[in-house]
């Protein structure tokens, strides 16, 4: 019973070409099939960001955390305030200025997100480890409870996160227009996976993760203190989820303090389809997710909703633990 | 004889006895005590969140289940009555026909998600209700010409239950007796009978059951209990009570829309009456609805009163903004899940036992 | 000879369950001491209790003379005590070469581990280089078992708490452990070890203590045990002969 060395499973991520592959003969003209292809994959890589920190959070210490949303739309409206501020480097011509004005307004929605991560686990969470009832009720809680407080310092309506000039517009190519502000999600969204995947399998923190996903006990009994690890997971996973927060707010080019409690089922969906607590799993899942919702949202737009939900059945029934389920759950 | 009418499922403390007693009385002569119109819907939500919060606690409270698919019932009993009277006009007819279509439709779809629920993981079907629920919405929203889309649909209800009809000229002891009155009785007396019947079941060696398999379901599976089947009639149940609820509500609204029924913020508003009032205990779901659509209504007044105070001052004066009451709930929420997690009945219940 | 471990009046309960009902015994340092009894004895539970993963509700746990009995099981471990549990707690996703680099505590990657001790694992434990690059989960019973008590020797620890390593593994395997334990046993390593096997018992134990209903009912040398055949009757319900 001897395998051949770490096997890599291609089979669910060949779903995404497949998927996208069929959709253009539905879809007819090539043109309209790029810019909702790429639309979908933007789309899919931002998801991609805001759930991968969830799916770890719950993988390494079984804490489901129904308040990840709030963690969205705080880095979207951080991003508002910092973009207030740069706005003459925001209505600049330059791609440079542009960019930096982006990359910071990233950072401090990343830092805002992952301070109040720390909190947010440290008061409402870690009293209830263990008790899967409670971290539901209490983080849905810490939702509401963020969701108002965020209304309290930007107020309850709608603002605008207009795209900095550079970035507006897109390349065309032919007939198909491929919007440039997506093409950088991608960009930004790849990144994000290449240094996670960097990170979990070159190192030995990710080594720790890793191996604490799978028996949590056993890595406790060679010596290592995993609640610091899990402390520092959850802070990560939030100040990703910030980072979402910021494309998804430019993605829509506008920020509700409702964002989250939206974008939330849309994760849950993800990280389910792609197995608890696996981060190629969730990435997979978050690109057929964007796909799918791009391809629907123009072929059947009355049933976009349900081809997700329609997706998530399709695949729990092929695989009843995710896309790439992980051992020992 | 009030043992058996309560199922033997007492108050078991003065405090509670005497909050309960007060509460349903006060309920039973709204229309005489508080002859407002404000006061008579503030009374008919109390009587519908009653029945809905009751319906949801038999499942998180006895059975252990969350499931976010609640509202989806709610709105499918207020849809099927506005559905009904809407196409086949107003009365008695068109009426019962919604209640029935939309129990059928409950049906169905609670017995399917029950099934299901037995082959995942609690969380998991905790994300999976959330997201068809989110489904409904969107579903409702979309199929404008079924069910008016984003405006919803308003219709007529039956004559008796008008408010243009009247049954006497002059008021009756402050109250004006008219439609509008024959309603708000038609909902307490429903809800009544709905309440002693969920009492009835959960007093019942079923509703044992479903406790049991709620604190350890391995153990009750080993002894024999089918949680199969027990965990889907408890779905069903908590299902056909809540589509109900969905009937009285448009009934007395005589409108339905996605926001009044299926949105999230109610949702949250359920959760947050079970954990307040008490899980596990039929009396929460009373007690914690009063007390819940009162704060809603009159603590908004409360805080623009605070708010007058601060006014001016930038950051705390939107804190105490009637707007953000939904705030401080959501911290007395987080509270009582910590401090509370019996809710008031169960705080209140527990005094007694310590006195013995 | 000095104790290294040292178990007094310990009590365990498990919500309701009493499981050990005043625990006492010594293991000296760098011996072999066996823990023997039948099914339900008590066995797993002290070598958890030991570990930290289980409270003791009264007694004490005295490791290098210091009270370890309430210490997390993190720190327990960075103490020097490496535990094999009966299921191995092998990370099956994992491959072999990671297995070992996470117990390797003081090493950030495979190249600061201590090379000589690496070789002298291979030789031991030869499935462990043959599989170095698989996932652990497609070894063998017998192979991972050989994984499990490598992880526990990649770095020199005072003490090796092991559980039922024969468990479930053919008799020929079984040979290989032994011989794999005595080259342990070489190296001075004190190890408190959990046995159903008499035979390798025998082999590998120079003190023992045996458990029944949450209690030690009898400490003492191996040899006195070995040569006993009505006292192993009366504590194992067994006699040498009948098991090779």
């Amino acid at each position: 019973m001897i395998a051949s060395k770490t096997q890599f499973d291609w089979l669910p991520l060949g779903l995404v070409p497949v998927l996208a592959v069929l959709a253009l003969p539905a879809i007819g003209s090539p043109s309209s099939w790029l810019t909702l292809t790429v639309a979908g994959l933007a789309m899919g890589m931002i998801i991609f960001i805001i759930a991968s920190g969830l799916t770890l959070v719950f993988g390494l210490m079984d804490v489901l955390n129904f308040g990840h949303g709030v963690f969205i739309a705080l880095g979207a409206f951080v991003a508002t305030s910092v973009f207030g501020l740069m706005a003459d480097w925001t209505a600049s011509e330059s791609l440079g200025r542009n960019l930096l004005a982006v990359f910071f307004a990233m950072l401090v929605a990343m830092a805002v997100a992952g301070a109040i991560g720390w909190a947010f686990e440290r008061v409402l969470v870690r009293p209830v480890y263990g008790q899967h009832l409670k971290q539901i009720l209490v983080t849905m809680g810490g939702m509401i409870i963020g969701e108002e407080l965020i209304k309290v310092i930007w107020g309850p309506t709608q603002i605008a996160l207009p795209l900095p000039t550079a970035l507006r517009g897109a390349f065309i190519f032919g007939d198909a227009a491929v919007e440039k502000y997506r093409v950088v999600a991608v960009v930004i969204g790849a990144l994000v996976l290449v240094a996670m995947l960097f990170t979990l399998n070159r190192t030995k923190l990710g080594l720790l993760i890793r191996a604490g996903v799978q028996d949590r006990e056993m890595v406790e009994s060679l010596g290592y203190r995993i609640r610091r690890l899990f402390v520092g997971v959850f802070v990560a996973g939030s100040a990703l989820a910030g980072l979402g927060g910021v494309l998804w707010g430019l993605y829509q080019q506008n920020v509700i303090p409702q964002m989250g409690a939206q974008v939330n089922v849309l994760i849950f969906i993800v990280i389910i389809i792609g197995g608890l607590g696996s981060t190629f799993g969730c990435f997979v899942g978050a690109l057929l997710v964007g796909l799918l919702a791009n391809y629907s949202g123009f072929l059947v737009p009355k049933l976009a909703m349900f081809s997700n939900i329609g997706l998530m059945v399709a695949i729990l029934l092929w695989r009843p633990q995710g896309l790439y389920p992980v051992t020992n759950r | 004889m009030l043992n058996r009418l309560l199922s033997h499922d007492l108050p078991r403390n003065r405090w509670l006895a005497a909050l309960l007693i007060v509460l349903v009385l006060g309920l039973a002569f709204t229309p005489f005590l508080f002859p407002s119109t404000k006061a008579l819907n503030v009374g008919a939500k109390i009587l519908v969140f009653i029945v809905l919060v009751a319906s949801f606690d038999l499942l998180l409270g006895y059975t252990g289940i969350v499931s976010f698919a609640h509202t989806m019932f709610f709105g499918i009993g207020a849809y099927g009555v506005a559905i009904a009277s809407t196409r086949l006009g107003p009365g008695w007819g068109a009426v019962l026909l919604g209640v029935a279509a939309a129990a059928l439709v409950s049906l169905l779809l609670s017995f399917l998600i029950g099934l299901f629920s037995l082959r995942v993981k609690a969380i998991f079907f905790a994300m999976i209700t959330l997201a068809v629920a989110s489904a409904f919405l969107t579903l409702a929203s979309q199929l404008s010409d079924f069910t008016g889309g984003e405006d919803g649909l308003n219709f007529k209800v039956p004559e008796a239950l008008q408010p243009g009809t009247q049954y006497l000229e002059e008021p009756f002891l402050g109250a004006s007796i008219d439609g509008r009155f024959a309603s708000y009785y038609l909902l307490f007396v429903v809800t009544v009978v709905l309440v002693l019947v969920m009492l009835r079941i959960v007093n019942s060696p079923f509703g044992r059951v479903l406790q049991a398999i709620r604190e350890n379901d391995f153990r009750a599976e080993a002894i024999g209990y089918r949680i199969v089947v027990y965990r889907t009639l408890s779905n069903v149940l908590s299902a056909l009570f809540a589509t109900l609820a969905g009937c009285l509500l448009a009934l007395w609204l005589r409108y339905n829309g996605p926001d009044t029924s299926l949105s999230f913020e109610i949702m949250l508003d359920i959760l947050l009456i079970v954990v307040i009032g008490g899980m596990g205990t039929v009396y929460g779901a009373v007690v914690g609805s009063v007390l819940f659509v009162i704060a809603q209504n009159y603590l908004q007044d409360l805080l623009k009163l605070g708010g007058s105070a601060l006014e001016g001052v930038p950051v705390l004066s939107q804190l105490v903004s009637p707007d953000r009451w939904l705030l401080w709930l959501g911290i007395l929420f987080v509270l009582s899940v910590y401090h509370f997690p019996s809710g008031v009945v169960g705080r209140l219940r527990s005094l007694t036992r310590r006195q013995k | 000879m000095t104790v290294l471990l040292q178990l007094q009046g310990v009590h365990t309960h498990i919500g309701a369950y009493h499981i050990l009902h005043g625990v006492d015994f010594e293991v000296p340092t760098g011996q072999v001491t066996m823990l023997l009894g039948r099914n339900g004895a008590g066995k797993t539970t002290t070598l958890r209790t030991i570990m930290g993963l289980w409270a003791a509700s009264k007694g004490r746990v005295r490791f290098d003379g210091q009270d370890i009995a309430g210490r997390t099981t993190p720190d327990i471990a960075q103490l020097g005590i490496a535990y094999v549990p009966e299921n191995m707690g092998i990370f099956a996703d994992l491959s072999v070469r990671e297995n070992l680099l996470l117990a390797a505590r003081n090493a950030r990657t495979v190249e600061q581990m201590d090379t000589k001790r690496l070789e002298w694992l291979f030789e031991l434990f030869p499935a462990v280089k043959k599989f170095w690059l698989y996932p652990a989960g497609k070894l063998s019973g017998g192979q991972k078992q050989m994984l499990a008590i490598a992880r526990a020797m990649v770095e020199p620890r005072r003490l090796l708490l092991i559980d039922e390593p024969s468990k479930g593994l053919a008799p020929a395997i079984i040979q290989n452990l032994i011989a794999a334990l005595r080259e342990l046993k070489r190296t001075q390593t004190t190890v408190l070890l959990v046995e159903q096997n008499f035979a390798m018992a025998r082999a590998l134990g120079d003190q023992v203590a045996v458990m029944d209903n949450g209690q030690v009912v009898h400490r003492g040398a191996m040899a006195e045990l070995a040569d006993d055949e009505a006292l192993q009757q009366r504590l194992l319900g067994l006699s040498l002969g009948a098991h090779q």
